[in-house]
C-alpha cells in the first residue's frame, strides 16, 4: 500500500514553491535535505486570523520515514506540525524553528465498512474523508465549522463540533494514534493514557500524530433534516436552547452580537439531524437517485486584497440585520446540504481575506452550567462595545473530554470573530478573559491569538500535569510553536 | 512572542533614558511586556528608568551601550539576544546638537551624526540579525520629520535622521518575508527634554502620543508611521516646494 510516494526523494519542484513561498532572497534555502528527502523553504507563516505572522523553515514530509528524518530541522528553535492552517492564532508557527506541513501524509489506509472504522494519515483532511466516507454510509463523528481542517490537526485541537452535547469532542471517537515523538520513535497512543490525555488537545506539543483510527457515524443520506427558528432576546435563545437541545444531534445558534437593547443577544437557532432515506421523498428525482452524494459549491474565492474597514459596523449590521429578518421564526424538516448546514464558510475559498491585512481573530469561551449571569453580562458588554461580528454562535457543550488541554467543559460556549482594528477591543477581551477565568471557564487554545498568560492555569487546572509530561518525553523542547512561547505552555 | 495586535512580550530599548523610549516603554508594560532592557550609558537617569519600569510590573534590566563605540556593540547586544527572545526592538537613542555652535565645531557635529547615523547603523544590523535569527520581532526606529528634508536651522541633525530614515527603509524591504517587522517612527516636534528651550513649532506633539502611535503601528505593522498623523500631509506638500521658496520659509 505504501508504494509510490514514500520511497521517493521529493524534488524542490512547484510543490516546493507553494503560495506560502517568498520569492528572491531565500532561494537559497529551498529545496531538499539530500540526505532525507524531505522538501523545505523558508517562508513567513501565520494562522487564519492572519494576524501575527513569523517566518519559519517549512518542511514538508511525504512518508512516515520523512517525517521522522524531517525532526532534524526541529533542532535548535524547534518544530511543530501544522495541518491546513485553520487555527486562528498562532497554534501551528514557530518562528526562526521548523513548521511541519503534514497535508503530504494523506493516504487513506483501511476503511471498514462495516464498523465504520478508520485508518488514515494525520495529513487528511475532513473533507478528503467526506468525499471517501459518503459514499459508503459513513460521516466523520465530529465536524467543526470548516471541513478543510486535517485528522492530526482536530486530535491536536481536539476539536467540537455541534454535536458536542452529544458525542464531545472528536479524540472521544479516536482509537488509537501514532504518534512521533522527540526521541525519534513513534508510539502507538490508546485512549485512557497519559500520553493520549496529554495529546488530544495537546496543540501538537506532545509530538507529531502521524496516524489515527477512529470510529465514524453511519448516515443514510448526505442531507441534513434542520429545524430554524428564531429566539427575539438572549433569555429567549437560552431558554429554548436549555429545554429542547437534548432533541438534536447538532444544534447551534447564530447570535447578533450588534443587536442592542431589548434585542440584545437576539439569534436564530438551527438544529438537525441527518436525514433518513424516506425524507428525501419530495426532493427531484435525481437527487433521490444518489441520496449519498457529496457534490460541495464553491463560489469564487475573496479577492487576495480588501480594504480594512469593509467588515464594519455598519455593513455587518446591516448582514445581520438581514439574516436575521431572512430567517423564519419557525421552519421543521428543512432537507439542507450537509456542507450548507455545517461548512457555509468552507463555499468561499480564502474567506478570511474578507477582513483585509489586518487580520481578525476569533474569541471562544466557555462558562460552565450555573455561571449563566457571567454569559448574560459578558454578551451585553460586547453587544454595547459594538463588536463587528457575523460570525458569532452561541452553543451549548457536554461532558468535558479527557483531553488534558481540551476546550469544552459543560457550558455555554461563545465564539465570535472581530477585526483586529477594531478600537479598545485587546482592553476588552482581557477583562472578558478576567470574568471567564473568574468563572472558572476558559477560551480556546486553538483559536487564541491574545490571552494574557498569567490566566492559563486558572483556565486549565491540569497544565501543570501536561508540561511535566513534555518535560519529561521532550526535555530539550523539540517541540514548539508561537502559541507556546507566548503562553508558557 | 508579540500577540494579535502586535504587543510585544519583552523589550530592548536602545536609549533607555530618552522620553519616548520611557512613554513607549511603559505603554507596553501596561499591555503585554513583561520583559524589558534598557541600553544606554550607565547613569543614574537610566537606573531611574528602569526602576520605574519594575515599579509598574515588569521585569527591568540594564545593560551598557555607547552609539558611539560600535565596537563594543555586538558584544553588548549580543548578550541581550542570548537571554532570550527580544520581540520588539526601539531603536530610541540620538541627540538633536546645537545646530550653530555644531557649524563651528566640526568635531561637534560630526559627533551628531556619529551617533544618530553611524551608531544606529551598527546598532540596528546587529540587532535585525538576531531578529532574522529569531524569525519574528520588531525593529522600531526613532527618525524624524526633520529626516523628510533638510532645513536650513537643523541640517546638520536632519541629515544624520534623513540617514537613519533612509537606511531604515532598506533594512525593512531587505528583511521583507523573514518575519522581522521594521517600522520607521517621524514624529514631529516633541515637548521633552531633548526640545527644552527649544521654540515650539506647529503641531508640536508629547511622547505620549508618540508611544500611542507606535502602539498603533504594531497592531497594524506599519512600515512608517507619522506623529502626529497629519505631518505625512504636510511634509509631502513641503517635500515639493521649489528650494528657492523653501530657503525663505520660516522653518
Amino acid at each position: 500500500m505504501s508504494a509510490g510516494v514514500s520511497g521517493a526523494a521529493v524534488s524542490p519542484g512547484p510543490a516546493a514553491s507553494g503560495p506560502a513561498a517568498h520569492a528572491g532572497d531565500h532561494a537559497a534555502a529551498h529545496g531538499s535535505d539530500p540526505a532525507s528527502g524531505y522538501a523545505s523553504d523558508y517562508a513567513p507563516v501565520s494562522g487564519w486570523g492572519r494576524t501575527a505572522p513569523t517566518a519559519a523553515l517549512v518542511v514538508r514530509p511525504r512518508s512516515r520515514e520523512e517525517a521522522v528524518a524531517s525532526l532534524g530541522a526541529c533542532a535548535g528553535r524547534g518544530g511543530i506540525a501544522r495541518g491546513l492552517g485553520r487555527a486562528y492564532g498562532d497554534a501551528a508557527q514557530n518562528a526562526g524553528g521548523a513548521v511541519l506541513d503534514m497535508t503530504g501524509l494523506d493516504r487513506v489506509h483501511t476503511i471498514d465498512a462495516d464498523t465504520g472504522t478508520v485508518v488514515c494519515d494525520a495529513g487528511v483532511s475532513l473533507h478528503r474523508l467526506m468525499q471517501v466516507l459518503l459514499p459508503l454510509g459513513w460521516f466523520v463523528p465530529v465536524t467543526p465549522g470548516t471541513r478543510h481542517v486535517t485528522v492530526g490537526g482536530a486530535i491536536g485541537a481536539d476539536i467540537h463540533g455541534k454535536n458536542h452535547h452529544v458525542s464531545g469532542s472528536f479524540s472521544r471517537h479516536v482509537r488509537s494514534l501514532d504518534l512521533l515523538t522527540a526521541d525519534g520513535s513513534v508510539r502507538t497512543v490508546r485512549p485512557g493514557s497519559r500520553l493520549f490525555d496529554a495529546t488530544a488537545g495537546g496543540m501538537g506539543l506532545t509530538g507529531i500524530i502521524l496516524k489515527a483510527t477512529f470510529r465514524c457515524l453511519p448516515v443514510a443520506t448526505s442531507f441534513m433534516s434542520v429545524d430554524t427558528e428564531r429566539a427575539t432576546d438572549l433569555d429567549d435563545l437560552m431558554a429554548r436552547l436549555t429545554a429542547t437541545d437534548d432533541r438534536y444531534r447538532y444544534s447551534v445558534a447564530w447570535i447578533d452580537l450588534l443587536a442592542r437593547g431589548a434585542a440584545t443577544g437576539r439569534a436564530v437557532l438551527t438544529r438537525g439531524d441527518h436525514a433518513p432515506l424516506e425524507a428525501l421523498s419530495g426532493l427531484p428525482a435525481r437527487a433521490r437517485r444518489d441520496p449519498l452524494a457529496f457534490r460541495p459549491r464553491q463560489l469564487p474565492a475573496a479577492p487576495a486584497f480588501v480594504p480594512e474597514g469593509l467588515l464594519s459596523r455598519t455593513t455587518v449590521g446591516l448582514f445581520n440585520e438581514f439574516w436575521y429578518r431572512k430567517a423564519p421564526r419557525l421552519r421543521r424538516g428543512e432537507l439542507q446540504r450537509l456542507t450548507s448546514f455545517f461548512h457555509p464558510l468552507d463555499g468561499v475559498p480564502h474567506w478570511n481575506r474578507v477582513y483585509g491585512r489586518g487580520g481578525f481573530l476569533q474569541y471562544q469561551f466557555v462558562v460552565g452550567y450555573g455561571q449563566e449571569e457571567v454569559l448574560r453580562a459578558i454578551v451585553h458588554r460586547i453587544a454595547g462595545h459594538r463588536c463587528p461580528s457575523f460570525l458569532a454562535v452561541l452553543k451549548r457543550f457536554g461532558e468535558a473530554d479527557p483531553g488534558w488541554l481540551s476546550f469544552p467543559l459543560p457550558g455555554w460556549t461563545l465564539a465570535l470573530d472581530v477585526p483586529a482594528g477594531l478600537p479598545g477591543l485587546a482592553a476588552l477581551l482581557d477583562s472578558l478573559d478576567e470574568e471567564v477565568a473568574a468563572a472558572g471557564g476558559r477560551v480556546y487554545l486553538a483559536k487564541d491569538s491574545r490571552l494574557r498568560p498569567e490566566l492559563l492555569t486558572a483556565m486549565y487546572p491540569r497544565l501543570p500535569a501536561f508540561r511535566a509530561l513534555r518535560a519529561e518525553l521532550d526535555p530539550e523542547g523539540l517541540f514548539r510553536s508561537d502559541l507556546s512561547r507566548r503562553l508558557g505552555l | 512572542m508579540k500577540d494579535a495586535f502586535g504587543a510585544p512580550q519583552s523589550l530592548l530599548v536602545l536609549g533607555g533614558t530618552s522620553d519616548i523610549a520611557q512613554a513607549t516603554a511603559h505603554r507596553l508594560v501596561a499591555r503585554r511586556t513583561r520583559t524589558v532592557w534598557l541600553a544606554g550609558r550607565p547613569s543614574p537617569a537610566l537606573e531611574k528608568s528602569a526602576e520605574s519600569l519594575r515599579q509598574q510590573g515588569a521585569d527591568t534590566r540594564t545593560v551598557a551601550f555607547d552609539a558611539l563605540d560600535p565596537e563594543a556593540h555586538e558584544t553588548a547586544l549580543g548578550k541581550v539576544f542570548a537571554e532570550g527572545d527580544i520581540d520588539m526592538v526601539l531603536l530610541a537613542f540620538g541627540t538633536l546638537g546645537d545646530q550653530a555652535r555644531d557649524e563651528a565645531d566640526p568635531l561637534a557635529a560630526a559627533r551628531v551624526a556619529q551617533t544618530n547615523y553611524t551608531g544606529a547603523v551598527s546598532a540596528g544590523l546587529i540587532c535585525a540579525r538576531a531578529l532574522q535569527t529569531q524569525g519574528h520581532g520588531s525593529l522600531v526606529v526613532l527618525s524624524s520629520v526633520a529626516a523628510e528634508r533638510a532645513r536650513r536651522s537643523n541640517f546638520i541633525y536632519g541629515s544624520s535622521k534623513a540617514g537613519l530614515d533612509a537606511f531604515t527603509q532598506g533594512l525593512g524591504d531587505a528583511l521583507h518575508g523573514t518575519g522581522v517587522h521594521v517600522m520607521v517612527v517621524r514624529p514631529g516636534f516633541v515637548r521633552s527634554k531633548m526640545t527644552a528651550g527649544l521654540q515650539e513649532a506647529p503641531l508640536a506633539t508629547t511622547p505620549e502620543a508618540v508611544a500611542a502611535a507606535i502602539e498603533t503601528g504594531l497592531r497594524r505593522r506599519a512600515e512608517t508611521v507619522w506623529v502626529p498623523g497629519r505631518l505625512r500631509l504636510v511634509m509631502s506638500a513641503l517635500r515639493h516646494v521649489p528650494r528657492p521658496v523653501f530657503r525663505r520659509l520660516p522653518l
